[in-house]
């Protein structure tokens, strides 16, 4: 589905991704784990297309996409949760739903319904502006209109961060969800629990190199790592 | 009733009435500069040239046509059309290129614009004042509380709340209007859902510049058209959308409102000083206002 070979990322003149490699296969969920500033965001948004590598290629479905704008990388099938959420504030959540929308032809994909049944608290929201609404609402939002794209692959950026326990416990349920449905998933997090109960196999990455590759199990049974590259 | 010595209320009426049918040009015009500004983040001092250029088309298309009572008409459905492909040139020619560069290169790009269109209007036109008249229908005045007012003041008075309301259907109702907004605050995400912002920027600067053309259109046969009006006008229209809240249509609105009133007024109340009434209201709004009247975008 989705493979990232050995991309290099600057902002500027800084330095940001050093070859960092990683795939993901469909119908799996992918965790990208690291600290705060470890390159997680960078990673996402680089896959994006939104901060294009130097060096390195982004193949997804077949396809190379390295530097293609992102709204091509989107119409291609990838749905985009950054980790600040960027709802767009002055539009109702209903308006927010409707300029994301990217109907497929001959697809039984997600329309406003569709997002409405998966998060029923938003249907009760759609008249708000979206810039009002709660962290948890607002992740409901910004995950409905990556959905609403109708993407094969989701990029989650930090999707838990700064969540009520009730609340992260509702969205680990609606992304296995998804990942029943067929949706390939890459979730970066600093919240291992999180990101062990969730994923099939876990990346590691520490200053922009990736440090560890491997299965959740592995990982789970490996706490020096964790230790050493997760614990703050 | 008398105000006091030589201002009745009558008159004042007219004048307000005057002032507001002002108002509705200096509106039309800043709306499209600032929708301009807002999503695109271009602060065009070009705005005035494409108005004067409108002015200009507008008088050549009408006096082509002056054996046809229509051709006012044609002049005004067809030169802001005009207008708008001058836009769609510059944007797709240049603009687009550019959005990345900070305001200041894009303040003197486009100011090098105004140069470029100020001589281009006098290799076309000359430097000889022009002047259209009013059409045929709206010649003449209707008598309001025993004053006399223009029939195409009176025109141009209801032709505000048309273009007001035709822009609150475009801004909240149509799918461009949602997306400019929401690419006004956040370009990058609206990439990331998958639209072409490059598109969108495009529509809004054509759209901007069409505004720009309407307005110069409108105003054709109200005042000398010349070489200078598009100065004067970016001046007003940069103080309105200032005044307004940058970026903010509402904002355009009460800006233009404020300053046709006060023009209108200034000029009954002390004819000598009335140009300063306009600039006076504008430097109070922003002693307790700086960011302006209504949320600014930016």
């Amino acid at each position: 589905m989705l493979e990232v070979k050995a991309i290099n990322t600057y902002y500027g003149l800084s330095h940001i991704l050093f070859d960092v490699s990683l795939s993901v296969h469909t119908g799996e969920i992918v965790c990208l784990l690291g600290r705060n500033g470890a390159g997680k965001s960078t990673t996402m948004k680089t896959i994006m297309g939104l901060t294009p590598p130097k060096q390195g290629e982004i193949v997804f479905k077949g396809d190379r996409v390295t530097g293609l704008p992102a709204y091509q990388i989107c119409r291609r099938g990838v749905g985009f949760v950054p980790d600040d959420r960027r709802v767009f504030a002055d539009l109702t959540v209903g308006e927010n739903l409707e300029i994301s929308a990217r109907p497929r032809q001959g697809f039984d994909g997600w329309d406003k319904e569709r997002v409405y049944n998966f998060f029923p608290a938003l249907r009760a929201l759609e008249g708000r502006r979206a810039g009002v609404l709660s962290g948890g609402e607002q992740q409901m939002l910004t995950i409905g209109r990556a959905l609403i794209t109708n993407p094969d692959l989701l990029l989650l950026d930090e999707p838990t961060e700064g969540l009520a326990p009730i609340i992260v416990e509702m969205l680990e349920e609606k992304i296995l969800e998804l990942k029943a449905g067929g949706l390939s998933v890459l979730l970066a997090e600093q919240n291992q629990n999180v990101a062990l109960r969730l994923s099939d196999r876990a990346y590691i990455i520490d200053n922009g190199h990736i440090r560890y590759h491997g299965s959740i199990e592995d990982l789970r049974r490996d706490e020096a790592i964790r230790h050493k590259y997760l614990l703050v | 009733m008398e105000l006091f010595t030589g201002l009745s209320f009558s008159v004042l009426c007219i004048q307000i009435l005057v002032g507001l049918s002002k108002a509705t040009i200096l509106f039309i015009v800043a709306s499209g500069l600032t929708l301009i500004l807002g999503v695109l983040r271009i602060p065009n001092l070009a705005h005035g040239s494409l108005y004067m250029i409108g002015a200009f088309t507008t008088y050549s298309i009408a006096t082509a046509f002056s054996q046809s009572s229509l051709g006012f008409w044609i002049a005004l459905l067809l030169a802001p059309l005009i207008v708008a492909l001058i836009g769609l040139i510059m944007e797709q020619g240049l603009f687009r290129f550019l959005y990345n560069r900070d305001h200041l290169m894009m303040l003197l790009f486009t100011f090098s614009f105004t140069l470029v269109f100020g001589d281009l209007v006098k290799l076309l036109w000359g430097s000889d004042y022009r002047s259209l008249a009013v059409p045929e229908i709206f010649q003449g005045s209707y008598s309001l509380l025993g004053m006399p007012f223009p029939r195409y003041n009176l025109f141009l008075l209801l032709l505000g709340p048309v273009f007001a309301a035709g822009l609150w259907f475009l801004t909240n109702r149509t799918i461009l209007g949602k997306i400019s907004r929401a690419a006004a605050v956040d370009r990058e995400m609206v990439g990331a859902v998958g639209i072409n912002v490059n598109r969108i920027y495009a529509a809004v600067f054509v759209l901007g510049c069409y505004l720009a053309g309407v307005g110069g259109a409108l105003v054709a046969p109200t005042q000398n058209i010349s070489q200078g009006m598009d100065h004067s006008i970016i001046i007003e229209i940069f103080l309105i959308v200032i005044i307004g809240g940058l970026g903010n249509v509402w904002g355009a609105l009460l800006g233009a409102v404020i300053f046709g009133l006060t023009d209108a007024i200034g000029i009954l109340v002390a004819p000598q000083f009335g140009i300063i009434f306009p600039y006076l209201a504008v430097i109070t709004v922003l002693i307790f206002r700086p960011k302006g009247l209504l949320k600014s975008i930016w």
